[in-house]
């Protein structure tokens, strides 16, 4: 509990597996005004750096952490006051700070495990599940992805909301055989997840590939999709950069790797050797090989996209948020414009392909009002 | 007092006696406080199997040269080397009998005879053909033993240096110690001939076998084979059958072994009592007269006990002495 | 999925899953079962210290204890690997390598060069390496260089449970001779490992830490040490670059030579001994390659010229300790001038 008028800044907690950051700069200096949205610092972790927007308005009475060293999720790493409050009561303030129990402390209130797995007709899926709204949303990620493409979005998205992430089959730590990889089959596997954990119906949400899977389950059982939110989404356009697909189904090492990825972003300093190595991990899996040329033989097939959806989709009437980042290096952005005037399309500067990631807190706040509706 | 029916003297029963108590109770002092944690590194006890180092050892001089096996304490304490030094070693002390350098697997005393307990099966066979070839040269009628277990018999350089110790036809003697395990893998499984004495024959030298709990066997076959070889007559292998008291090395659960087995070979097969047995009842040597000794190397192994957990440590310099001769 | 599992857990993993997916690989060594033909348990052993234990119960005889004879088993697992099967033959401890070594370097090693490219021999041999273990100087060598030093068999040594898995399986895939060691001290450390079959490349690096001040490479054991290094020379803001070279024949010189472009200063860590090394071998690539990239001498730490010592105070001073590394790696940085000759030398 904290006052009105003194409000922490903690370590946030980005995802599933994140138990402590590494800060890599203050981009606020001690004694400075702060506004809601306000970048305050950057933040690395083992999987990517990004920035800390400010949640709370204040001035920045305590810069606690210094940049260089590594904090646990959740610990006080500066405190915003209004600037009549006296100094003592501030460092009251932070002499009496308690790390809140959390999900990581058992026993604490949400003691479910990180990752959950669900035995369906595809093959053992493994998952996430967050929050308990209403409302139930599913995050699809794309090609070669897997639910921590996520990470920035799920938590946002769970407070208003049961949040799904999957990873799709071939894909993370699920079953890596894909008996049918076309778009129809990976919607089979999404409808049987839904089925095995019990969603009847849910706001699908899908990043790149995932769109064009969330777009065909739309298509194929529109009674199961309550809306849709297509992030740099395939299937709305022939073009895609066949020489990313290949790159990435091709590199075995992290020097080839890595400047595969770097297309993914914007800022292609996000590219952190931790990213490259887990994805190199799930690269290596027996069956991920396979699984990979499987899918981008069926769906990228000739250098393009097999299928364009954008006509059909729009005709189903669903409620649809198309978003894109305006530098996307892998499906261009002009496709965000494919469904016409029926769904609200954004397009945001300064990032990639992995907008949901260099962009989260703005992709967060439309998927929120777009769920919401 | 009786006549002594035994072919060793009143003296050499006693010194006989004196040693396989040392060496029993090396070990099992070893054996408990490796047990404390107490002793770094791998300990083989050789418990169990005193008869066959005593019963060859009573034969031989300084000038006699035997290579030992990394079971190789009782060889070592058989052959003279100092007791003090050895628990020193163990410890890893700078008093000890290679100055903390080698450990239990390593000890060694050139000036007794003793070429060194060896971590590489089999690797002693052929030194000691070296050892035998030098005593030819020299022609001072000293003989090289090899000892391996039953399980290093089996090594490339055992076989080839039984065939070229016959084919120089040397002073070598070539002492397998079976067992009946290497580590945790039967001698019957491992080894495919029934009988040692079939191998040796196979290799044109001699082969005997006899119960290495028994001391007397051994040391009569020992003594026979011993002679001939300080005589010219060549190479000879001598087989011992014998008991482990112990697990492989300490440490080792002993799983692979038969329910009971251990605790039925020490009430049978214990070769110092035998030898306490059949002495005391021969009339030779009282019971008390033992007793005596039993404490005696109590005492001994006590001191050296606690002289190597009092000695120093090697200094750090000591890490690259001993290399070369000259570098 | 992945779970924190302990390198020697990983090993007995790639075998079982290796011997589970191809019916060719069969494993062999001394007492790798343990207690064959001995009247107790049946497994008793499952190898000196436990690796293989559990995978009789489910593999049988293809898994197979062998007398003590490592010329002839070694041999026979080479034999038998250009005969069709893919063994893996368990040594213990690599210093018996004294025994069999002909099989290893004039044979295994040689065939698919003396017979112009027509022989294949897919052979594993498996053997603990390093000091640490108070098994004085028989039982404790590190002697990667030697086998790096003969072209036709690779050697790989992880320094953790994950890479151990994934290079053994790879190991176990691969169609050349593979001499695999196993760190005897890192058995017990645990990491996170998948469930699944994985197979690491040879001759990529991990880089474990990044740093544009100095490199600082290694690979098994050591790497650990560097890696403690790295964090005490981060608090007086020397930001080291930490490369495990994983493979050593292969290797990654590429990832070697990256990044000493970008930092200018390379110390080598290296548990063997330092004349002809792999730390010596490293430092004279990086001298005849990127010698124009260098700010200073390439430092080498390294166990000294001499065998492994049994006494514990000793042994500790034997291996390269962090405070080695990190007095290197600020010598690279001292002006230049001011590096005292190793002692190892
Ligand atoms: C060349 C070599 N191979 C393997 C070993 C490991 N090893 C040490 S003792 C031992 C068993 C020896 O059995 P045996 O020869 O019967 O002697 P015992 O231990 O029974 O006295 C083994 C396999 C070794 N030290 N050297
Ligand atoms: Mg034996």
């Amino acid at each position: 509990m904290h006052t009105e008028r003194i409000k922490p800044i903690v370590m946030p907690k980005w995802g599933l597996s994140m138990s402590e950051g590494k800060i890599t700069g203050w981009l606020k200096q001690p004694g400075s005004t702060v506004n809601v949205g306000d970048d305050l610092l950057e933040v690395e972790t083992d999987k990517i750096t990004n920035v800390v927007e400010a949640g709370d308005a204040g001035t920045l009475r305590r810069v606690l952490a210094e940049p260089g060293n590594v904090y646990p999720v959740k610990s006080l790493i500066a405190v915003l006051a209004d600037p009549d409050v006296p100094d003592a009561e501030v460092d009251a303030f932070v002499a009496g700070f308690a790390v809140p129990k959390g999900d990581d402390e058992e026993g604490g209130e949400e003691s479910s495990p990180q990752y959950l797995f669900a035995d369906t007709p595809a093959g053992t899926l493994r998952y996430a599940k967050r929050g308990d709204g209403n409302r139930t949303v599913l995050l699809v990620h794309g090609f070669g992805g897997d639910l921590d493409n996520w990470l920035f979005n799920i938590d946002a998205l769970a407070e208003k909301a049961t949040v799904y992430a999957l990873d799709l089959p071939g894909h993370g730590q699920s079953t890596k055989a894909i008996a049918d990889p076309s778009l129809a089959g990976l919607s089979a596997a999404l409808r049987g997840f839904m089925d095995t954990v019990g969603i009847g119906s849910a706001h699908l949400v899908g990043h790149s590939m995932g769109g064009a899977v969330s777009m065909q389950t739309a298509l194929d059982a529109p009674d199961r999709v309550d809306s849709l939110a297509l992030i740099a989404s395939a299937g709305l356009g022939r073009e895609i950069n066949h020489a990313y697909i290949q790159g990435f189904v091709a590199a075995t090492g992290r020097r080839d790797l890595k400047p595969v990825l770097e297309q993914l972003f914007a800022d292609t300093g996000l590219v952190s050797r931790q990213l490259v190595e887990d994805l190199l991990k799930y690269k290596r899996l027996d069956g991920v090989d396979g699984a990979l040329r499987a899918l981008s033989g069926a769906l990228f097939t000739n250098g393009e996209q097999a299928r364009v959806l954008a006509a059909d989709v729009a005709g189903t009437g669903k409620p649809t948020l198309v978003v894109w980042g305006q530098e996307d290096r892998i499906i261009p952005a002009a496709h965000a414009t494919a469904l016409g005037s029926g769904s609200r399309t954004e397009v945001i500067p300064n990032a990639g392909h992995m907008v949901q990631m260099e962009a989260a807190g703005t992709v967060n706040a439309l998927l929120k009002e777009h769920i919401g509706k | 007092m009786t006549e002594n029916p035994f072919p060793l003297s009143r003296d050499d029963l006693l010194k006989a006696y004196r040693i396989m108590r040392t060496i029993r109770e090396f070990e099992e002092r070893l054996h408990i406080d490796f047990a404390k944690g107490d002793i770094p590194g791998f300990v083989h006890l050789y418990a169990g199997e005193e008869a066959s180092a005593a019963g060859i050892m009573m034969h031989l001089k300084d000038n006699d040269r035997i290579a030992s096996t990394h079971r190789g304490h009782g060889h070592c304490i058989a052959k003279g080397v100092d007791v003090h030094e050895m628990m020193a070693e163990i410890y890893g002390r700078s008093t000890g009998a290679c100055r903390g350098k080698g450990g239990s697997m390593h000890i060694a005393d050139l000036s007794k005879g003793m070429m060194g307990a060896n971590g590489i099966l089999g690797a002693g066979a052929p030194l000691v053909c070296g050892a035998a070839l030098a005593a030819k040269v020299r022609g001072d009628g000293g003989v090289g033993i090899s000892f391996v277990g039953d399980g290093a018999s089996n090594q490339g350089t055992f076989l080839e240096s039984l065939n070229l110790a016959a084919v120089w036809n040397l002073p070598a003697i070539f002492v397998v110690e079976n067992n009946g395990y290497a580590e945790s893998t039967a001698r019957d499984w491992a080894v495919a001939v029934d009988s040692y004495i079939d191998r040796a024959s196979g290799f044109g030298l001699p082969g005997v076998t006899v119960d290495g709990t028994d001391f007397f066997a051994v040391y009569e076959a020992a003594g026979e084979i011993i002679r001939r070889a300080r005589e010219g007559g060549g190479p000879a292998l001598l087989e011992c059958n014998m008991v482990r008291f112990y697990g492989h090395f300490e440490g080792d659960a002993q799983t692979y072994r038969a329910k009971g087995e251990v605790e039925a070979i020490r009430a049978s097969r214990d070769c110092i009592k035998i030898f306490a047995e059949r002495v005391i009842e021969a009339g030779v040597i009282p019971r008390a007269e033992l007793e005596a000794i039993d404490r005696q190397v109590l005492d001994l192994i006590e001191d050296a006990v606690r002289a190597a957990r009092g000695a120093p440590l090697p200094a750090p310099a000591e890490l690259l002495t001993d290399v070369y001769v000259a570098y | 999925m992945a779970r924190k599992i302990s390198m020697k857990q990983a090993i007995n993993e790639a075998l079982d899953l290796e011997m589970t997916r191809d019916p060719t690989v069969i494993v062999m060594g001394e007492d790798i079962v343990g207690g064959t033909g001995s009247p107790g348990e049946d497994d008793a052993w499952g190898g000196v210290l436990g690796v293989t234990k559990g995978l009789h119960a489910k593999h049988g005889d293809r898994l197979m204890d062998t007398p003590l004879s490592e010329s002839a088993y070694i041999g026979a697992a080479i034999g038998a690997a250009t005969c069709g099967l893919r063994p893996v033959a368990e040594l213990m401890f690599i210093d018996f390598m004294g025994v069999c070594f002909d099989q290893i370097f004039n044979q295994a090693a040689k065939f698919r060069y003396m017979f112009g490219g027509k022989a294949e021999t897919p052979v594993v041999i498996r053997a603990m390496v390093g000091a640490g273990f108070r098994a004085a100087a028989q039982h404790s060598q590190m002697l990667t260089p030697i086998f790096t030093h003969i072209p036709g068999v690779k050697v790989v040594c992880p320094s953790n449970a994950y890479d151990a898995k994934g290079l053994l399986i790879q190991s176990i895939r691969d169609n050349d001779p593979v001499i695999f060691c196993e760190h005897k001290n890192l058995y017990g450390l645990e990491c996170d490992v998948p469930a699944e079959s994985y197979a690491i490349p040879f001759g990529e690096a991990n880089v474990l830490r990044d740093g544009d001040d100095v490199t600082i490479v290694s690979y098994g054991l050591t790497v650990h040490r560097a890696m403690e290094a790295a964090e005490a020379l981060a608090k007086e803001k020397v930001e080291a670059e930490v490369i495990d070279l994983r493979t050593l024949s292969p290797i990654d010189w590429d990832t070697v030579i990256d990044s000493v472009e970008r930092t200018g200063r390379l110390v080598v860590v290296d548990e063997a001994h330092p004349r002809c090394s792999i730390a010596s071998d490293v430092a004279a690539f990086v001298g005849q390659n990127a010698f124009g990239a260098l700010k200073a001498g390439v430092q080498m730490v390294t166990a000294p010229h001499v065998p492994v010592p049994f006494s514990p105070v000793l042994e500790d001073l034997y291996i390269p300790n962090a405070a080695a590394i990190a007095d290197a790696a600020r010598r690279t940085l001292a002006p230049t001038g001011t590096s005292p000759r190793s002692i190892a030398a």
